[in-house]
């Protein structure tokens, strides 16, 4: 299996403003919430002296136009309550959510259902499909709840139906269709609606092994084809290695890291994270810029050249077979020289490095 | 279950959980009362103790303060009630709550009533007999069937509206079908919406539980006399009353259907957009949709069988065959009547069982068959009952069910030669059985409860409740058995305690043996079961006749009606808590060793017994509610003093008071089971904590 470097994927604007920012967000279950916000209690402090749980805690980030984003954390972390919190599922207790600048949480019933339906889409985790519909009115629910006529969104239906590879199935009943074809007809009705970003709550830990692959190159397809910005939340760090254009990882509802895969797996911030990676193969995910060094006066700057973007893994057989060392390349600029002794150590060092 | 402070004790020691706030009060009553009981002897021989006292002090004051009232004797308090009753009588017409309210109400079911009946039961607009003769009503029916159901049930619908012909009771049948459809539409008008509301909201759905608790827990018998005061005897009278005992089913089973909604569905419809109004539609109705077709059902037999029951205030039918029946001892005819019902409710269940199944079949179904084939079906069935309709509207062969095919007599004379033959054959078993409860159990207990003095028997069970139950429980109790004296019924009462307790005892004695039996075996439980459901869905009244047959006009013949009311609903609660014993800690204990018996006896029972005290709750209030009905068949005390305020003016008052004398007993007997239950459940767990 093949995990797509990160190089491959259409590199997001860096520049152009987040397509959705949260800065400062809160969540609160409990009693006397707002009283809670600012707490700097752990989390079992909290439960022991205020009977609240504070799931989200003070997480800021921007998610870029166009990129995968992937929210991490292990079971309990706070990253559905986080997704949720972004079309108010779940009424956030402080903060602020901006889409497109626009402050969604200051968007009254009406407003917010528009943003809903036109803007913002979610998968779930149990597909949350209507068991008395077939794949082609499930599909087309979102639309039928907007007003759209019956051709109209029985067409637009079709065409995603199409698109996420379920042609053929259209009057199949959900509880005829094996996990990964229920997920994928939970796609096409987030599709369907065309919306900008598109939400995802563990979409695939309900699947087997295979099919998660599979639903995952799936993904990786349509966001190639269709170019969403998506917001996908998983407890699995290879789902999000795989996927992530940027990566937020959590732990006890607070951000401890975001930044490129290679960035968590080559910068852990702290223990939690190197934990976290520390079964990660660091040749499948880091790249040359990782392990280069400086070009020294004795070396021969005749060799081959590749890109500091190149994931080591796909460059082991370009540097080993080189008699010289290959040198790392942006544009006309020399970054450094990688030869076999750095390449060895990455894949020596296996996942403990 | 209440959030009461609970006191949690065993063997001197006392530990108590933290009490809500809004009990702390309570919850430091009991602490002192656990406190001082703490340091008093074991309470099982405190239990005994009191009891010795109390066939002691029987024994020495026997016959003393004990309250009796004849049957036409009246207190003071009867008195008055009787007058208040005539004053709303004579009000009728003049007060404004009546004449723009209550009466208003009357006359639209009465009006919807006699509709129904004008199309099927009662000779109407100006013809010797209905719109409908019993070819268009049987032709229709089993259309009805055939469409909502399937052609199995089709062929029961049409077997099952012959036979009422067959059986000579085609125009009582009609009429108590059309009591029925009228109490079951406006119950479901009613029901209906308030169960999504109830599905919606917490609140709601806090706010009507107690109040539907009630109005299945209290004895049906009791409110048909006090509706007869606002809505008169006849149709409006039976209506209502049926329509109390039908909705709460219709009411929670929608909640519940519209409650059990997978949420992350929901979320799915908010998260695109749905409006709540949307989200009902689209989403939660039609996915509770089957849910709340087996509540039609529910409904359906509820108001089937409470129909049958108000033949007391003249609702016309089969219960009154069934009634004037048992009043003259006629079995062969009680059996005719009844069967016909057990019929209807056969047809009735199994059609709107198969309704519900086809709403999933009609899913699958609906791809290979075209929604234009569908329609091309609904056409010919309508069309052909139609032409039976038209027949029947127009020819009288068609209408009248057909004399030469009246086999009524037949069964009638059958029943009573069958019964006859086994009263005789079985007299000597019957005899040993009947004599032998009520020498050895039921007159002893009936004895001490009526012979002592009202306030020695009030003091015991006070000190018993304390002892078993919780302060708060005894409190209900001295209220309530305070309330039996001022009725003016406490000897009554007596009367009917010690049988509601002697069935109770056999209620779950066969609870008990047979539940366990069916919760160890699947070949038991596939065997009875349907046994179980058909004794559950039959209306209680049919059950009098037989037993009227074996044991004739007794107490004992109520008790036994009432065991076999309320025996399948504790057999099948133990059962399940049988069955409910996780496998691992049967196996468990097998491979330590442990016999059949052993099993039973130290794992299955003990695990099983929050099942178990359900079931004994539970047995009590069907015991109570038909240790009344006995009161038809000579069982005496508060179920005769109601059935005689029906028929005769002037125990109107006493009848009443009667009514709220079983309300207060039941009350009383479900706070005390609770209770105990609850100090039972709290002992084994600080037994637990503390070992
Ligand atoms: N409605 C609620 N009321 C109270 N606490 C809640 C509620 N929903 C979530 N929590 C708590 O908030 C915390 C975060 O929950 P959340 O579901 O967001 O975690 P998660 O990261 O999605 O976990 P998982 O991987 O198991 O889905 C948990 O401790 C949970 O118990
Ligand atoms: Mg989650």
């Amino acid at each position: 299996m093949t995990v797509p470097s990160v190089a491959e994927r259409s590199a997001p604007d860096i520049d152009a403003p987040p397509i959705l920012a949260v800065r400062g967000l809160w969540k609160v279950f409990g009693p006397k919430a707002e009283s809670v916000v600012g707490s700097t209690l752990t989390r079992d402090e909290l439960k022991q002296q205020n009977g609240c749980v504070a799931a989200v805690r003070d997480v800021s980030f921007e998610v870029r136009r166009g990129e995968v984003f992937v929210v991490m954390g292990l079971s309990g972390s706070g990253k559905s309550t986080l997704v949720r919190c972004l079309t108010r599922l779940i009424e956030p207790t402080a903060g602020e959510i901006l889409l497109d600048g626009e402050d969604v949480r200051k968007a009254d019933d009406r407003s917010l259902r528009e943003l809903r339906r036109h803007r913002m889409a979610m998968v779930f985790q149990h597909f949350g499909l209507l068991p008395h519909r077939c794949v082609l009115h499930n599909v087309a629910f979102g639309l039928e709840i907007r007003g759209v006529s019956k051709r109209e969104r029985y067409a637009r239906a079709r065409e995603v139906i199409e698109l996420v590879g379920l042609n053929g199935f259209e009057n199949s009943y959900p509880d005829q269709l094996s996990g990964g074809m229920q997920q994928r007809v939970g796609l096409a009705r987030a599709l369907a609606a065309d919306p900008e970003v598109l939400l995802f709550d563990e979409p695939f830990s309900a699947l087997d092994p295979l099919i998660r692959r599979e639903m995952q190159n799936e993904v990786i397809r349509l966001h190639h084809e269709v170019g969403k910005t998506m917001v996908f939340i998983t407890h699995d760090l290879s789902e999000a290695l795989k996927l992530g254009d940027r990566i937020l990882i959590m732990r006890d509802g607070e951000l401890v890291q975001v930044g490129t895969p290679d960035q968590v797996v080559g910068a852990p911030a702290d223990d939690y994270v190197r934990d976290f990676v520390s079964d990660i193969p660091r040749s499948d995910v880091l790249t040359l810029r990782w392990i280069m060094r400086p070009a020294q006066p004795g070396d021969p700057l005749d060799g081959p050249t590749l890109g500091p973007d190149v994931v080591i893994r796909d460059a082991v057989h370009a540097v080993l077979s080189a008699e010289r060392p290959v040198r790392v390349m942006d544009g006309e600029t020399l970054l450094g020289v990688v030869t076999s002794a750095e390449i060895l150590e990455v894949i020596a060092g296996g996942p403990q490095a | 279950m209440t959030g009461r402070g609970e006191v949690v004790q065993s063997r001197g020691t006392v530990a108590m959980k933290p009490a809500k706030e809004s009990q702390a009060k309570e919850g430091r009553v009991s602490a002192v009362a656990a406190r001082v009981a703490a340091r008093l002897p074991a309470r099982g021989y405190l239990v005994v103790a009191t009891l010795a006292v109390w066939v002691l002090g029987w024994a020495l004051l026997r016959g003393r303060d004990t309250l009796a009232l004849g049957g036409a004797e009246l207190t003071p308090l009867h008195g008055g009630l009787n007058t208040g009753m005539d004053a709303i009588d004579d009000s009728r017409n003049s007060n404004p709550f009546f004449l723009y309210f209550i009466n208003y109400i009357r006359l639209f079911i009465d009006e919807a009533v006699r509709f129904v009946q004008a199309l099927i039961s009662q000779p109407s607009f100006d013809r010797p007999v209905p719109v409908l003769g019993w070819l268009g009503v049987a032709g229709l029916a089993t259309a009805i069937a055939l469409l909502y159901g399937n052609r199995k049930v089709a062929l029961l619908t049409a077997a099952g509206f012959l036979s009422f012909g067959v059986l000579g009771l085609w125009q009582e049948s009609m009429d108590t079908l059309a009591l029925t459809l009228t109490a079951v539409v406006l119950s479901l008008a009613v029901g209906i919406p308030l169960g999504v509301w109830a599905g919606l909201s917490d609140r709601f759905h806090r706010l009507v539980t107690p109040v539907l608790d009630f109005m299945q827990t209290m004895p049906t018998f009791v409110y048909l006399a006090p509706l007869t005061l606002f809505f008169l005897i006849g149709p409006a009278s039976a209506t209502v009353a049926t329509m109390i005992y039908a909705i709460p089913p219709a009411i929670r089973i929608t909640a519940l259907g519209i409650r059990q909604v997978s949420p992350e569905t929901l979320e799915a419809g908010t998260s695109m957009g749905a409006t709540p109004a949307q989200a009902l539609r689209l989403v939660r109705l039609p996915m509770a949709k089957q849910t709340i077709i087996v509540g039609v059902n529910q409904t359906i037999m509820a108001a089937l069988s409470m129909a049958t029951i108000a033949a007391l205030i003249d609702a016309p039918g089969l219960g009154q065959t069934v009634l004037k029946a048992l009043q003259t001892l006629d079995v062969g005819t009680a059996f005719n009547a009844g069967l016909a019902i057990v019929i209807m409710a056969v047809v009735l269940d199994r059609v709107t069982s198969a309704a519900s199944r086809r709403v999933e079949v009609a899913r699958r179904a609906g791809r290979l068959r075209t929604a234009r084939g569908r329609r091309v079906e609904v056409a010919g069935v309508l069309g052909v009952a139609a032409v039976l309709g038209y027949l029947s509207y127009t020819y009288i062969w068609a209408a009248e069910f057909p004399a030469d095919a009246n086999l009524g007599p037949y069964v009638r004379r059958a029943a009573d030669a069958a019964s006859q033959w086994v009263q005789d054959s079985l007299v000597t078993y019957t005899d040993a059985l009947k004599n032998l409860l009520t020498n050895a159990l039921l007159n002893p207990f009936e004895k001490l409860l009526t012979g002592s003095p009202w306030w020695l028997v009030a003091a015991v069970a006070v000190v018993v409740i304390l002892l078993v139950g919780s302060v708060r429980a005894a409190l209900v109790a001295t209220v309530g058995l305070l309330v039996l004296v001022l009725l003016g019924l406490w000897q009554d009462s007596m009367v009917t305690l010690a049988s509601t307790l002697v069935a109770t005892v056999l209620v779950m004695l066969l609870g008990m043996v047979v539940g366990v039996w069916m919760g160890r075996s699947d070949r038991v439980d596939t065997l009875l079961r349907p046994v179980l459901d058909a004794g559950q869905t039959m209306p209680a009244f049919v059950y009098l006749v037989p037993i009227l047959g074996l044991f004739g006009p007794t107490r004992f013949t109520a008790i036994i009606a009432a065991v076999v009311f309320a025996a399948p609903v504790a057999i099948k609660l133990v059962a399940e808590g049988i069955r409910g014993v996780s496998a691992t800690t049967v196996e468990a204990a097998t491979s330590a060793g442990a016999s059949a018996w052993q099993l039973i006896s130290k794992v299955q029972l003990p695990m099983a017994r929050s099942a178990v005290t359900l079931a004994t709750s539970q047995g009590l209030i069907y015991v109570l509610s038909m240790v009344v009905v006995g009161g038809l068949v000579g069982a005496g005390a508060l179920g005769y003093d109601v059935v005689a305020g029906f028929s005769q003016h002037q125990l109107r008052g006493k009848g009443l008071a009667a009514g709220l004398a079983i309300v207060v007993l039941g009350i009383v007997l479900d706070r005390v089971t609770r209770a105990a239950t609850e100090r039972a459940d709290a002992a084994a767990h600080g037994g637990l904590h503390q070992r």
